[in-house]
This record gives C-alpha cells, structure tokens and sequence, in this order.
C-alpha cells in the first residue's frame, strides 16, 4: 500500500479497521474497552501531591515486576532522590543504583567484553538512565511471543484515560469474559483493555511483592502503588507546577484587583 | 499615522532624535494620544492579547529553539528532556503548547468580533485581509509545530496534512515528494518544519505590524459600527484603554495559567506522547482542536480533491467577505436579521469542529454526524456567498445614533470631563 492510499484511508476512516478488528474476535460483542474504574489518587486536584509511601512502593513494584519486561528508558537513578518524587535519600538511590548492572564504556584496551565474549557490565551511578530489559525491541517481542512491551516512563500520559486507565488494565484481569467471547491463543482477556485481548500476562499477584513498610499486598494496592509511581515517571515535576501555579494565580489574581480598580477610576466619567 | 501629530519633543535629546528617527514621535502617536473610540466593549481587547500571545510564543519558542533537537531519532527524547532536566523546561514548554491554544481561542474570537461589528466594511477592508493572512500563517506555524515533538499524532497528523497536496492533478504527487524532502514523511520533513517554524513567527510579526499600521489609519471601528464624528466620540488610547487592555489581558492570562498549571494536556492528544511510529498508525487521527472545523468539512466529502478544494475555498471566501456584504450599516446590532444569521453561522462552526472531533462513522441521535457536517459546510459558504449579500439588500436596519458620544452619555451630551 503507498501512502496516498494510506492517507486517504485514513482521512475517509478507521471505521474498516475497527470493524474488522471487533469481528474478528467476537460475533456479536462490542469489545470497545470498558470505561476505566473510578480510582482516588492522592494526586489529583489542583493541590494533589504523590503520596510518598505509595511512591516507593510504586518503584518496588515497577523494580520487582514491571521492569522484568518493561523499560522506563526516561527515567534516571538521580530522579529516585529528587523533590516532588519518591524521594529516597541519595544514599538510598545510590545503593538502588549500584544494585543494576549497565553496560561498561570501553575499558583502556578498548574492550567492551571481556576474552570470553561476555560484555563488561558496571554498576549503574546516579547519572545513568534505567537500563532496558532488552537489548532491542526484536528482543523484547521474541520473548513476549511477539508483542512488544511499551516503555513505561510515560505510559499514564500516553494513555486515553490515563492513571485510572493504567490502574483498570492492572486489577481488570481475573474477570469473567462474557459467554461467546473467545479469548486468542497466548493472550489474556482483559476488559479495559480495547479489544478485550492483551498480551500482557496478569502482572500483580497477592503478595507478590513484600512491603518493608507493612502495608499489605494486595493486588489493588500493588496497582494503586505502581500507578502512583508511573504517574510521577510521567509527570516528575507536577508538584513544583502545582505549587507556581498558587503563587502565579494568586499574583495574577491581585493584579487583576488593582488593574479593575484603575479602569473604575481612570473611566469614572466616560460612560 | 492619521491626522497631524500631537507629538512635542521636550528634550534637546528628543529634537535630535525626531530629527533623525521619529521613533517617539511614532508611538506618541499610536500608542499614547491615538484618538480611539469611547464605546469599544471587552471584545476589542483581544488585539492586545494577541499581540501578546505572539510574544509568548516567540520568546518561550526560542528558548525551546536552545534545548530541542530537530532529528527524527532524537526529537521526541529532546521534548521529554526539556519536560524533565531542562530549568523550568516543562514550564517553558507548556507554556507554548498551551500558548497555541490560547492563541487561537482569541484569534477566534477576534474573528468573530470583526465579523459582528462589520469591521471589515470599508474602509477597513485591507485590515480585515491583512488579518486573514495573519490567520493563514498562524495555522502553518501550529501545523509545523505540531509536528516537532515527533510522536504519534505528530507524524500521522504529518502525513495526512501533506498527502492532501497529493490530490491536485497531475504534480499532486510531485509537490507532496517536493514538500517531505523525501519519499515519506521523516527526518528530512522533521528539519524543514522546523526551519519553517522558526521562520514563521517573525514573517507573522511583520505582517501583524501592517495589520496594526492599517488600522491607524482609519482608526477603530466600534460596536455601533458608526464613525468617529467628533472629539467627544473618542478617548486617548493611553491611559484609557491601555488600562482596560491590561485588565483583561490579565484576565486572559489567568484562563492561561490554569491550563499550564492545572491542565497542561488538556488540549493534547495522549497518542502525542508515543514516539513516532510509522508502522502503526493510530485508531483516530485528530488534527488540533483550532484546524478541526476544517478537518470535519475535508472528511465530509467523499472525493479528495473536492474536499480539498472546499477546505482551502472556506478560507480564500474570508478575503472576499468585504465586498460580499452589501450592507451600509456595519453592526449587527443594528442589523436584525443579519444577526439572526450570524449567530447561525457561529452555531455551524462549532458543530463543524465537535464533527470533526468525531469518528468520522459517528452519529448523534441517529444523525450520521457526516450530514452534519455537510449541511453545516454548505451553510458555511451559503452564509457568506448568498445570504451576506442578498441580507444587505432586503434588511431595513434599525435607527443608528446620532453618535458615539450621544450613544454613550445620552442626549444630555455636554463635554465630559476629559
């Protein structure tokens, strides 16, 4: 197909594709995704701020689960200890760095691996980015039996219906799909998820994770956690906007108090 | 500009200066005494807000300029890291994508004002001309824009814009390979935009300096739509409307802020944050919400090449609307019928817009939303190619004051205090 006829499929619609897409799946069933659940995140609302805890927690989930397949390649070690995110101590993201192996610069013979063919690995600093799964997206797909994991560091915006739509995907799993719905070979039925089929596998167990902080680890709490923390990965300086956002309104609102007072009194006797 | 000038140069230094520059002379003039009429309402603040909207967006868009990289593989990382590492750069940033929204909600309404008050009537014909230009250019600008933070809808947004190039006969082809600098849209495509981005906003700048020097010449126009009669019809321009130009400037600003502050991807589209991928095309390709109106009369016409005609023809028909309208009077509030059309035509462009928005097969209340928007588009130039001139014809407009002056203080017009 050339791109002319490309374009103009898709100015005259998607709707072929659709059609297709949903009958192909189920006779009869609409599987449009459900409307995303009604999750109350801390961060919400004009004076919404992440919730500490549930930040770093959220980061021992993505660490522990998420980041087995996928990546969150805009994400840097020193971003672990900074305001307005999960905040660890630079000590802690240090020591969270320096637990991930990164690949090493040429060494002073030039060497990337060492005589045996492996390549030489560091410790990652703080200045480094967080190391993806894969090598490369053929990877990733060979072992997701062809699907391709996204990169997470901004899944929540990326995503129609953001945190409540990430938090839906996690805890919609484990549904009953309606009768006459067929789910695919190797996928899961998941119905926030458009289509209703989704690669991925049901990612959060009951206690799949242990929180040092005894909070207990239900897969709602593990979701809300981990959302937590990829709505921070998605937007790490919504604290500090949220916070000049006050001070620009109430400064702008003050102007505009003194600027209505001069028109009043500049315009008295003009109309 | 117009009129003699009332500057007088106090100081020696001033004397030289107008001598050699005059350029206190010129804003004396323009700026400070300009004779504007006393009646103007909040609807003709929003020159100064464009004005403003303008600056914004060249002085946050260069900054952007600093830290940006225009490379198909590295433009959308560049993005992220102004969003994260850069000073302030999310700031920065969604201060100019939001700028472009805010930009057009006032140029629309700026629009919409002439269209009310018969501004474009003579002798403000070129004014109104000049400001369809300034709109022409503003939609590129957003357009190549757009398409610099390389994600999804950036790219597909990209081609589809540029494929309608490939409708015209015979060089379609030809001019859509010219514009993409290749056989596609890509890297070559990404640095050419942003060229043209960059450039864009300085050639709006000149022209809006024509659009603002044309309008010193016969002055503003004004709700009643009448002439500046007498000095009583009118006010120095400074501190008078300086003021509530200020005021409502800020007023603005503040609608401004809450979008960047508390709703910075209000008007985004999610799929933006994905990189670019040209093997997967998105389930919706929606342009802006500014160029939707246009999208929906594009799509609700099944040949290309027509739709393509009747898109660039609902902008070529704003050049013409100063001598479509046969009316004497200016202002629709004089204008009884006329209004009733006009507020029509604004009805239309909404839907037009909110169908545009829609999956193209949608429909509202068994309404397929495609006849919507056909009916809508046809109203659109009937509008403007029949109804504007034969209203002017047939409309008995309703008794206009005697003047700006009278209007405002009553028959009891003494001088007011000055």
């Amino acid at each position: 197909m050339n791109l002319k006829t490309l374009s103009l499929g898709l100015i005259l619609g998607s709707t072929a594709g659709l059609l297709v897409s949903s009958a192909a799946f189920a006779e009869g069933i609409d599987t449009k995704r459900l409307h995303p659940k009604d999750e109350k995140f801390s961060f919400e609302g004009p004076f919404g701020t992440y919730d500490r805890g549930s930040l770093q927690r959220g980061f021992q989930v993505y660490k522990e689960v998420c980041a087995a397949c996928h990546a969150a390649n805009h994400l840097s070690f020193h971003n672990l200890d900074e305001k307005g995110g999960p905040e660890f101590t630079e000590a802690q993201a240090k020591a969270l760095a320096a637990a991930v192996k990164v690949p090493a610069e040429p060494n002073d013979k030039g060497e990337t691996t060492d005589e045996k063919g492996t390549p030489l690995m560091r410790s990652a600093t703080l200045a480094d980015h967080f190391p993806p799964p894969y090598p490369n997206e053929n990877a990733a797909r060979a072992n997701n039996g062809g699907a391709l994991p996204p990169d997470l560091s901004m899944i929540v915006k990326a995503r129609e219906g953001g945190a409540q739509y990430v938090y839906s995907i996690l805890t919609g799993f484990h549904e009953k799909a309606p009768a006459g719905f067929k789910v695919t070979a190797n996928k899961y039925f998941n119905p926030y998820f458009e289509g209703w089929n989704i690669s991925m596998p049901p990612p959060l167990a009951a206690n799949g994770v242990t929180y040092s902080d005894g909070t207990k680890a239900t897969i709602e709490q593990e979701a809300h956690d981990v959302v937590t923390f990829l709505a921070w990965a998605s937007e790490p300086k919504m604290e500090e906007r949220k916070r000049f956002g006050f001070g620009t309104m109430a400064f702008l609102i003050v102007l505009a108090g003194l600027l209505f007072a001069a028109y009043r009194k500049l315009w008295k006797d003009q109309h | 500009m117009s009129g003699p000038s009332t500057y007088n140069p106090k100081s020696g230094f001033e004397r030289w200066l107008d001598a050699r520059l005059p350029l206190p002379r010129l804003m004396h003039d323009t700026m400070q005494t300009f004779p504007t009429p006393r009646n103007l309402n909040i609807w003709y603040t929003f020159g100064g807000i464009l004005t403003f909207c303008l600056g914004v967006q060249i002085i946050t868009g260069v900054v952007l300029a600093m830290h940006y990289v225009a490379n198909a593989g590295l433009a959308f990382d560049s993005v992220e890291a102004i969003m994260r590492d850069v000073n302030y750069g999310w700031l920065i940033r969604y201060m100019h994508a939001n700028g472009a929204s805010m930009f057009f909600l006032a140029v629309y309404i700026h629009m919409f004002r002439g269209l009310y008050y018969g501004s474009y009537k003579a002798p403000r014909e070129l004014i109104w001309i000049i400001g369809v230009l300034i709109y022409l250019l503003m939609m590129a600008t957003a357009f190549f824009g757009y398409v610099l933070p390389w994600g999804q809808m950036s790219f597909w947004g990209a081609t589809v814009i540029t494929n309608l190039f490939s409708a015209i006969p015979v060089i379609g082809n030809h001019i859509a390979t010219w514009l993409w600098g290749d056989f596609a849209v890509g890297d070559a495509t990404l640095n050419r935009f942003f060229s043209l981005h960059y450039l864009l906003p300085f050639i709006i700048a000149a022209v809006v300096g024509l659009h603002i020097w044309a309008l010193h010449v016969p002055g503003n126009n004004n709700p009643l739509g009448i002439d500046v009669k007498s000095p009583q019809d009118t006010v120095p321009f400074h501190p008078y409307y300086t003021v509530k130009d200020a005021f409502y400037l800020v007023l603005f600003v503040i609608l401004f802020a809450g979008f960047v502050f508390y709703s910075p991807d209000f008007f985004g589209n999610p799929d933006n944050y994905q990189p670019a991928n040209p093997l997967v095309t998105p389930p919706d390709i929606v342009p802006e919400w500014y160029l939707l109106p246009f999208y929906a009369m594009l799509r609700s016409i099944p040949n290309k090449l027509l739709g393509v005609i009747v898109m660039g023809g609902a902008i070529v028909t704003l050049v013409f609307i100063p001598w479509l309208d046969t009316s004497r009077v200016r202002s629709c509030r004089f204008r009884p019928l006329m209004k009733q059309f006009f507020w029509a035509f604004a009805v239309c462009c909404v839907l037009l817009g909110y169908c545009g928005a829609q999956a193209v097969d949608a429909a509202r209340f068994g309404i397929p939303l495609v006849w919507v928007a056909r009916i809508a588009s046809l109203y659109y130039f009937a509008f403007f190619w029949l109804i504007m001139p034969i209203i002017g014809l047939i409309e008995t407009p309703k008794k206009l004051p005697a003047s700006i002056a009278q209007s405002v203080f009553g028959d009891n017009a003494a001088t007011p205090a000055e």
